[in-house]
């Protein structure tokens, strides 16, 4: 399956509103510990990092292992003081990045 | 942050909803005091009632139920035209909130077409070949899977209402006959684990009902969604039987008997399962 984020973020806070965040990817997570029916060894491949910024500034960073269940599903806070854009970023091990990004405004 | 962090990562790592932590013991508390909910009819009990706290808060909470992935292949595949007549299922059939809502609660159904039962992966891969000539989706993939979750999400809630009816009653029978036959190294029989000593553990595990209402859906052992008929072959594996094919006539009336005992219960799909 396509690697496909899906975020919650809130649209709208007051300045200073601890607001959570919800992320969810699906991804395989293969561990790289796992033989297929010939005895071979499937390769690694897993989402090795997580970075959710706000305006440019990465305010949550996540260093993944190979123990993380597939689809991984990661849930944070955060602290608006101004209005701005959150930008979510997945790196996968062969290189490609997946990312979406929010519109918050920040009221007060 | 630091700390925040590890937390997090720590709930990751033992694949548990970071969310059960918080809402799981009041949850626990309230299940001990027998009030299942919709979750019971009668002497009838959905498989959720059987799940632990943290895989039932999964469930719960509609964005960390990973099936919604799928869900979200289904409703782009709703749209999608496919075949030598153009059409996507939109086309036909519309706006799904609104065109397929209940339509799950009757499947299996007796199809004049075939003379046999049909299941709803069926039925859409019948739809696919005879009406928007395509090819039919393969088992198990996630196109299937996500459309067949797609459309019995619209039921969501709703009774499932299968009827045994007229043609339906001879398929019937032969599902109630599979599910009462002993098979495999084992010597089991659906029976035996799912009448006889539902809530019971085998080994760690406990059994349930074995009712099919919230299928697809999302199992944390299998990483994915699965279907019905998976489910059946692993429990057809696990008591060291033959494991059908999937959509084998076989499995389609053991369905119908399946989902039949399940009649009142509400859908669930996509459910989450341990």
């Amino acid at each position: 399956m396509a690697s496909k984020p899906r975020v919650r973020a809130p649209k709208s806070a007051s300045k200073g509103e601890v607001v959570e965040i919800k992320t969810l990817i699906s991804h395989k997570m293969e561990s790289g510990q796992r033989k297929d029916s010939d005895g071979n060894v499937i390769p690694r491949q897993i989402i090795n990092h997580f970075e959710a910024r706000f305006n440019g500034e990465p305010f949550f960073i996540a260093e993944i292992e190979p123990a993380v269940s597939a689809n991984p599903y990661i849930s944070f806070y955060h602290q608006p003081q101004e209005s701005g854009e959150y930008e979510f970023v997945w790196n996968d091990d062969d290189g490609s990045t997946y990312s979406k990004k929010s519109k918050l405004t920040v009221e007060g | 942050m630091n700390t925040t962090f590890k937390a997090m990562a720590a709930a990751i790592a033992l694949g548990l909803p970071a969310l059960a932590l918080t809402t799981g013991p009041a949850f626990a508390d309230e299940m001990a005091e027998g009030k299942w909910g919709e979750y019971q009819v009668g002497d009838k009990r959905s498989g959720y009632t059987y799940a632990g706290p943290e895989t039932r808060a999964m469930q719960d909470d509609e964005f960390q139920n990973p099936a919604m992935l799928w869900l979200d292949t289904g409703m782009s595949e709703w749209e999608n035209a496919a075949g030598d007549a153009g059409k996507a299922c939109a086309d036909c059939h519309g706006d799904a909130e609104e065109s397929m809502a209940g339509v799950a609660t009757k499947y299996p159904v007796y199809s004049e077409e075939t003379g046999k039962m049909m299941n709803l992966e069926q039925r859409i891969n019948f739809c696919r070949t005879e009406n928007m000539q395509a090819e039919p989706y393969k088992w198990e993939s996630d196109e299937l899977l996500g459309m067949t979750a797609y459309v019995k999400n619209q039921s969501k809630g709703m009774p499932v209402d299968v009827s045994i009816d007229g043609p339906a009653k001879e398929f019937w029978e032969k599902g109630k006959e599979f599910y009462e036959t002993r098979r495999g190294q084992l010597d089991l029989a659906c029976t035996h684990c799912h009448v006889d000593n539902a809530g019971n553990l085998i080994r760690a595990e406990t059994l349930s009902q074995g009712q099919g209402n919230g299928f697809p859906l999302y199992r944390l052992k299998w990483q994915k969604v699965g279907s019905l008929h998976r489910r059946f072959r692993g429990c057809n594996n696990n008591i060291r039987a033959e494991k059908l094919p999937y959509g084998s006539d076989e499995y389609t009336n053991l369905e119908l008997y399946v989902t039949w005992r399940g009649n009142g219960l509400p859908i669930e799909t996509p459910a989450v399962r341990k």
